[in-house]
């Protein structure tokens, strides 16, 4: 730091190092170190009935202590873990838990609170003085250690030959690369993963409560219902990965009410689908108001207009809800007329 | 027997006898570590009393409390992601599909005796770790103990508040329940926010697309094995630096710069500090005992499409919560990629910077005052205006963060628009750790007049009297020696100046940016508006002389 150019002690204070031990001072300095203040004893120090009284509560504790452990071991014999009683005002818990918590609670404490109890009344009291020494070495010991230095370091002839420091320094940065390159296969690459769902043209919807693929009927105004593609089922092995990017939402809406024109286009009959997982960090949405046709994100409440393209109306979403363009089938049930035309979920760089 | 010096001396000593058992393990031990010279040093170790030195005691043993407890889990815990069908004894679940992971904590908590008490002590010890640490943190902070030489210091206490945050994260999520699985979603939007590389990492990290199968048993070696070893060491170093360094003290009568006034370890510190481990296992077993912690059962197992209202990250992370809740939700779209500054910003500018602030203020300090002197003595609070007020502002701004991460709960609890609280904290993170600032040195300027006051003319004393010509007075006490030392033994910087910057000859000297910076923040911290004259001698001798009352 450049500070070296304003002088450095100027702006210190002076008083520091004069102060200490300025007691023969003390008339001339009304603010000078009046020295450690006499020790002042308990009465524990004066009186022995006191003291065995202290003595008496720490043996207290610590056999507090032990006759809490044994009630421990017997809660843990006795109480079976699925007993649940009630305690005012927590209302009904774990019984064992319970037992087993206080005594062990006890039992610890009790050996501190006795520790403690007794160092603060029959441990000495008195306070005394330590002195410090400086972290700094001596002037001596620094010069014998940057001469120590010095003649290892010219000893090695690191500085004199480098080729053989250049080259170690390479290889020394080179070695780790092996390192990261192991790391390669902790995944796959992204590719196109993110860009695709399982819905696809013709997958019909399913509600996800009944597993019953849905109807127009089904679907009410002012109900929102939640919705994955058929085929899918919760035994699959990549089930958590799939529903985490096709988990779909329906809603019903007046199509006088649906204000953007793709969002009327892509619905039917006033029923629309869109991506139940949330732009901005993935939460899935579950919070909907029938009124406003508003979805709201319980996480970090971003609010989404389902009539007017799902977009962002409030909350740290950064753009609309995904829409899963949808139809009816010849046999009169939802399908999805393709997959979603962009990327569900949170926002990424390669998203476009 | 004649080779070991030590024995022969101790017999001698006791013509004849053996010595005690203790003392020829103790000699046998030394012979081979070297105990003696390390025992020497430091069983009569002096140790300074103040209550708010117990802190960094409450973080260590509730550290040790965790890994204690942690262990046992270890026992019963199958980090694994393999779906399973649940069959234990809580009936509710029963039948219902779910991760080894779930399953095995529903094991821990219902099947188990102990358990879940052992569960819950591990979980409230973290939230108790963590808890402990920031107040140490604070400690350290306002009373300046984090100045030379104990910089290097408070950098690993900083990690070990940091890497505690990333433990505690990596740990909650464990159990794959609902909850916690949210809070991974929440990272990995985080994490794909990151520009060109987001959606390798996450790839990476979740060896696939989100969730994966990967990430419990990943989670699970990073948080016991890879970040509390680190901890464990950090912990380890910064204990001997405390023991290295010595405590420091606050000034008072016998206490100075130099020395270390207090009670030797052995024994008075050995059983205040040993009991107070049994004092904090002990309450945190009966808040276990009590208190449910993160009851899984309630909140069942994770699916990506499920979630619950009034999610909340377990407290240390509920400032990053807050950022990311207020952040506008910016996205920029150019040249067919998608910068995601809703996200970026808040966690991975912010949040950092949040931390780093504080992290690298002690360096600050430093170079502000130039002092390169050891300080042993604390200050107190109102004695540091401006370090305060700096402090307080940071306190402000965290909580405030805090606040927004709450916003549903503060919604709800307290009927207010959930909008109106998100704009407020919008304001808020700008405008109140400014407001926090100024009050905070408003209020620390006052206490230091009344201290002054205090030394000039002593304490009220309550007692009105009345003079012969009817004026009513209050008395006042003049302070005792002790209290007169020990307001006035705290340092008065004073602002470094620049100087001319042209000399006689009106030749312009070149004063870089970084001073005149420097000088400008040094009036800051020292100049007259940052501080009231301590009383000096002479003022003191001057009232107190003659003139009767004041």
């Amino acid at each position: 730091m450049s500070s070296q150019e304003i002088p450095e002690e100027k702006n210190l204070p002076t008083e520091q190092e004069t102060e200490h031990g300025s007691v023969a001072v003390a008339d001339e300095n009304p603010f000078a170190d009046p020295g450690l203040p006499p020790h002042e004893h308990r009465i524990q120090d004066i009186d022995e009935r006191a003291a065995k009284r202290s003595e008496r509560a720490i043996a207290f504790m610590f056999t507090l202590s032990m006759l809490a452990t044994v009630g421990f071991i017997a809660s843990f014999v006795a109480i079976p873990a699925d007993k649940s009683i009630y305690v005012w005002p927590i209302g009904h818990i774990s019984g064992l838990n319970f037992a087993l918590g206080l005594t062990l609670g006890v039992a610890l404490f009790c050996i501190g609170a006795g520790a403690v109890h007794w160092a603060r009344t029959l441990m000495s009291d008195v306070e005394v003085a330590d002195d410090r020494h400086p972290i700094e070495a001596e002037p001596e010991v620094r010069a014998k250690v940057m001469a120590d230095f010095r003649a290892g370091a010219q000893e090695s002839q690191f500085g004199r030959r480098k080729l053989i420091r250049n080259t170690m320094f390479g290889a020394l940065a080179l070695v780790p690369l092996s390192g990261v390159v192991l790391l390669r296969d902790l995944g796959p690459l992204p590719e196109d993963k993110l860009r695709h769902t399982k819905w696809a043209k013709g997958k019909k919807l399913v509600n996800m409560n009944t597993h019953e693929p849905l109807r127009p009927s089904d679907v009410q105004v002012g109900s929102l219902t939640f919705a994955m593609p058929d085929g899918m089922s919760e035994h699959d092995h990549d089930f958590q990965v799939q529903i985490a990017k096709a988990a779909l939402m329906i809603v019903r809406i007046q199509p006088e009410n649906i204000k953007d024109k793709r969002e009327l286009e892509w619905s039917h009959e006033g029923i629309v689908a869109y991506s139940k997982i949330c732009t901005h960090v993935g939460c899935p949405i579950s919070l909907y108001e029938q009124q406003t046709h508003h979805v709201l994100c319980p996480c970090h409440q971003s609010t989404f207009d389902l009539s007017d393209g799902a977009r962002v109306i409030f909350g740290p979403a950064g753009h609309a809800l995904p829409q899963l363009r949808i139809g009816v089938n010849e046999e009169g049930y939802l399908e999805a007329l393709g997959d979603f035309e962009e990327p569900v979920g949170p926002a990424f760089w390669e998203r476009g | 027997m004649s080779t070991n010096p030590t024995n022969d001396a101790h017999g001698a000593s006791n013509s004849g006898k053996k010595a005690p058992a203790g003392e020829r393990v103790a000699d046998w031990a030394d012979g081979r570590l070297g105990i003696y010279s390390l025992a020497k040093a430091n069983m009569r170790k002096i140790f300074p009393d103040h209550w708010s030195f117990m802190l960094g005691e409450i973080c260590m043993y509730s550290f040790i409390i965790i890994i204690l407890t942690g262990v046992y889990l270890t026992l019963f815990f199958h980090p694994s992601m393999n779906e399973v069908e649940y069959t234990g004894s809580y009936v509710p679940l029963q039948g219902q599909l779910m991760s080894e992971a779930f399953n095995s904590t529903m094991h821990i908590s219902f099947d188990v005796r102990g358990g879940l008490l052992i569960r819950q002590i591990h979980h409230w010890a973290a939230l108790i770790f963590l808890a402990g640490m920031f107040v140490h943190m604070m400690r350290v902070f306002f009373t300046g103990a984090f100045r030379k030489p104990r910089e290097v210091n408070w950098l690993f206490g900083f990690l070990l508040f940091v890497l505690g945050m990333f433990t505690g994260f990596t740990g909650y999520s464990l159990p794959d329940d609902l909850l916690s699985g949210t809070g991974v979603r929440f990272m990995q939007g985080a994490i794909l926010s990151v520009p060109v590389v987001g959606t390798y990492l996450s790839m990476f990290l979740f060896g696939g697309e989100f969730p994966g199968g990967d990430f419990v048993a990943r989670f699970y070696s990073v948080h016991i094995l890879l970040l509390p070893g680190i901890m464990l060491g950090l912990m380890v170093a910064h204990l001997i630096l405390v023991f290295y360094h010595k405590h420091t003290q606050f000034a008072g009568p016998g206490k100075s710069n130099k020395n270390v006034v207090g009670m030797p370890l052995l024994p008075v510190y050995m059983a205040k500090a040993g009991g107070f481990f049994f004092l904090v296992f002990g309450v945190i077993a009966v808040i276990s005992a009590i208190a449910s912690i993160n009851p899984i059962w309630a909140i069942g197992p994770y699916r990506p499409d499920q979630v619950s209202t009034g999610a909340q990250p377990d407290w240390y992370m509920g400032f990053s919560e807050g950022l990311i809740r207020v952040m506008p939700g910016w996205e920029i779209n150019l040249w067919g990629h998608t910068l995601v500054l809703g996200v970026f910003i808040p966690l991975m500018i912010v949040f950092p910077l949040i931390l780093v602030v504080i992290a690298v203020y002690p360096f600050i300090e430093a170079w502000v005052t130039g002092d390169k002197r050891e300080h042993h003595i604390l200050d107190r609070p109102r004695n540091a205006p401006t370090r305060t007020a700096f402090g307080v502002a940071w306190i402000t701004w965290y909580l405030i963060c805090l606040i927004g991460g709450g916003n549903d709960l503060w919604a709800t609890h307290f009927h207010l628009s959930i909008n109106a609280i998100t704009w407020f904290v919008r304001i808020a993170f700008f405008v109140g750790p400014v407001i926090a600032f100024i009050v905070t040195k408003r209020i620390c300027l006052g206490l230091q007049r009344r201290d002054r006051d205090k030394v000039l003319h002593g304490r009220e004393s309550g007692i009105i009297k009345r003079l012969p010509h009817g004026e009513f007075i209050e008395i006042h006490e003049p302070l005792g020696k002790d209290q007169l030392h020990t307001l006035t033994a705290h340092e008065q910087y004073k602002p470094v100046e620049i100087g001319p910057t042209v000399d006689e000859n009106g030749v312009e000297r070149k004063v870089t940016g970084s001073q005149k910076l420097r000088a400008k923040l040094s009036k800051g911290y020292y100049g007259e508006d940052s501080q009231i004259p301590k009383p000096t001698a002479e003022e003191y001798k001057e009232i107190t002389s003659g003139h009767g009352h004041h």
